[in-house]
């Protein structure tokens, strides 16, 4: 139902896109940000182990991406590129990078963070985040450090010319709506639903006999595999990688949208996205300062929910949905 | 390359940065251990010391009025206690919510009708600092002074409309804390403007002494001393004063202090402010080390944090040994592969956090 739901938005929004400007443009970038953000959510809303080093997977993906397309000196992955790119698959061979970048990265950080619990969890990730973005910011010769890396162009796929924003468009749409539909399978699976089960009672789990720190590791890596195509999926939007995209900013803005959308849904998270890239666009065309203004909207948000205790926006609505089953009873 | 001589001199410094390191991270721990809160905006706290301390010193020396600041204050007061009074019939958050409300519609018309935005003169005043020549060792302790003062109300103030009422929700902490380090940060930023300050050392703590034919600089030690008189003070203070005594019973177990008679909310207040004091006061002292500049409290934010991880959260002797290792691996890992020093951090934590994930000397 939902992909159908998607699927509508996003046939929708190229017509949008002639009566107003650019909305085509911030709908690619919701759709980037929207992938990332779910992506947490699996590990935050279904298996309650919220990080702040989610951007970690997303940024070393991207930049995985940007270095493979840019650093011709390293001759055996530029080859390989090449040579991928020559077949009209230059754009899988860059997915295939990012994927299997995310994963070693997230199988790494996963071994050393799954063990803690809550704060401590969100501390070893944000730490562990920290120091992949210190490697991107000091570490010039790979990375250009902060100048960040310029990508020249996106590869064609098949033919099709994706330097086009409008056909770009398309593809992320394309790349979404896969990703979320295997995000959905995903968990509303038996491992989804028991993922779910850790997040409500992890002792019961473990009595029940199941292996919770493998599913949380697998969770975690799952979560860090999709935040890498994210990242793949910014690179190639953006042309441009910089250490910011790494930052503990991009963390907590992930982390925020799934927080303002509704977390444990696959919808909220998009919700929130789009919410604040829309805010990003239209407030800082009138205000300097923007980052003011977000913190701000973080702190406003998170105090209105707590008071009326609702989780997100989805939250909103279903409390109004409970409250009126409870009525007609 | 290896000589002694670099090695005794690098780790002088390593001690130097260490101590700035413990008073950063100490606040941060002494919050987390007490109060359970993550308070990832500490490091903003850090940098708006630093800049208070540059109006500080711009305002003794004349080159800025004190007027639009004082404004500021006033401004702020008003709100507050405008908010106080409307929570005694309305609910705080509602009155909190009716106030900000007020305030986006006065924006509004604000903006449209004299196209400037209220808050550039009530609330995050623009003030055009100078960098300044000449300290000297009052206008340090001065500075101190006021800065914490200043510091450790907002400090209360957060800690008292926000965080009181969040309780123990994780990801609702980090959020609001997350919140205020972009409000602290950008409003710094818009405040006194992106150029980057550096101070110029207090007289009588400049230049530098010889022991054996290697020059140590002074300030270097002073840091040190600081960070110590600060260390064992805080230690006479939690362990072996009634004082401490109640900090440490809130901590163990709230609704038996309560029970007693002990007044949590007022203790956990307090906890808040003296840890964001502690930000302060390596604001001011290492603001003259470090310089102030936007963008330094997430430079140096990541280096808390190994501390605290390294060392344990909620542990005073913890964030000691973790900010001596941090600030040997930083110093000893720039001279030597200056690319890759953050990475450098990274072998300890990892080992930590594969061994004891609450840290050597973490309270769990």
């Amino acid at each position: 139902m939902l992909f159908f739901g998607f699927l509508i938005i996003g046939g929708i929004t190229p017509i949008l896109d002639k009566y107003v400007p650019l909305s085509q443009l911030i709908m690619n970038e919701i759709l980037v940000f929207a992938v990332l953000a779910m992506s947490l959510d699996i590990l935050m809303g279904y298996t309650g182990l919220a990080s702040l080093g989610h951007a970690a997977y997303f940024g070393v993906s991207s930049y995985a991406c940007a270095i493979v397309m840019t650093k011709t000196s390293w001759v055996t992955s530029f080859a390989a590129y090449t040579w991928a790119q020559n077949n009209g698959l230059g754009i899988i061979f860059l997915l295939v990078i990012a994927i299997v970048v995310a994963l070693f990265f997230a199988a790494f950080f996963g071994l050393l963070a799954i063990r803690a619990t809550d704060v401590y969890f969100l501390m070893i990730t944000l730490s562990l985040a920290m120091v992949v973005w210190g490697l991107a910011y000091r570490w010039s010769a790979v990375t250009e450090g902060d100048n960040g890396i310029n990508v020249p162009g996106r590869p064609s796929l098949f033919g099709i010319n994706l330097d086009d924003d409008y056909n770009f468009y398309f593809f992320t749409l394309a790349v979404f709506l896969i990703c979320f539909s295997i995000m959905y399978l995903f968990v509303n699976s038996p491992f989804g639903k028991s993922l779910v089960g850790i997040r409500e009672s992890e002792e019961r789990m473990k009595m029940l006999g199941y292996n919770t720190w493998l599913h949380k590791y697998i969770a975690f890596i799952v979560a860090g595999i999709f935040s890498g195509i994210a990242g793949f999926l910014w690179t190639l939007f953006n042309l441009f990688v910089s250490p910011p995209d790494l930052e503990l900013i991009t963390s907590a803005e992930a982390l925020f949208m799934v927080a303002l959308g509704g977390p444990a849904t696959l919808l909220g998270p998009f919700i929130g996205a789009s919410i604040i890239k829309i805010l990003q666009q239209f407030v800082s065309i009138y205000v300097e300062r923007w980052p003011l203004i977000l913190g701000a909207i973080y702190i406003l948000t998170i105090m209105i929910s707590r008071l009326y205790k609702v989780e997100g926006i989805l939250g909103i609505f279903s409390k109004i949905r409970n409250s009126s089953k409870e009525m007609e009873k | 390359m290896f000589s002694a001589e670099k090695m005794i001199i690098l780790t002088y410094s390593s001690f130097a940065y260490a101590a700035l390191l413990f008073l950063l991270a100490s606040g941060l721990s002494l919050i987390f251990g007490v109060m359970r809160i993550v308070n990832l905006a500490h490091a903003a706290f850090f940098l708006l010391s630093g800049y208070i301390a540059l109006e500080f010193y711009n305002i003794i020396y004349g080159t800025v009025s004190l007027i639009p600041r004082l404004v500021q204050i006033v401004s702020w007061a008003v709100v507050y206690f405008l908010w106080k009074f409307m929570s005694q019939t309305i609910s705080k958050g509602k009155s909190a919510l009716i106030l900000i409300l007020i305030y986006i519609a006065a924006e509004i018309i604000s903006l449209t009708l004299w196209g400037f935005p209220i808050y550039e003169k009530l609330f995050f005043v623009k003030i055009p600092v100078k960098a300044v020549d000449k300290l000297n060792i009052w206008m340090l302790i001065g500075a101190l002074i006021f800065t914490i003062t200043v510091i450790s109300l907002a400090g209360f103030f957060v800690e008292r409309v926000f965080l009181r009422t969040l309780g123990q929700d994780t990801i609702a902490q980090v959020l609001v804390t997350i919140g205020f380090a972009f409000i602290l940060q950008d409003g710094s930023l818009y405040m006194w403007g992106g150029d980057n300050y550096f101070f110029n050392l207090p007289t009588m703590l400049s230049g530098s002494f010889t022991i054996q034919g290697l020059t140590f600089e002074t300030f270097r030690l002073f840091l040190f001393i600081v960070a110590l008189v600060v260390a064992l003070a805080l230690y006479f203070c939690i362990e072996r004063t009634r004082l401490g005594a109640i900090m440490r019973a809130t901590v163990d177990d709230p609704e038996m202090a309560r029970g007693i008679g002990i007044n949590t909310n007022i203790v956990s207040m307090s906890i808040f402010a003296i840890g964001t004091s502690l930000a302060a006061i390596g604001g001011v002292v290492g603001a003259s080390f470090l310089g102030v500049y936007p963008g330094l409290d997430f430079e140096i934010l990541p280096y808390a944090f190994a501390v605290v991880i390294i060392g344990g959260m909620g542990s005073l002797g913890g964030a000691l040994v973790g900010s001596i290792l941090v600030g040997l691996i930083e110093n000893f890992a720039t001279a030597f592969f200056p690319e890759l020093n953050y990475f450098a951090l990274f072998a300890p934590m990892a080992i930590i956090l594969a061994v004891k994930p609450t840290g050597l000397f973490g309270k769990g």
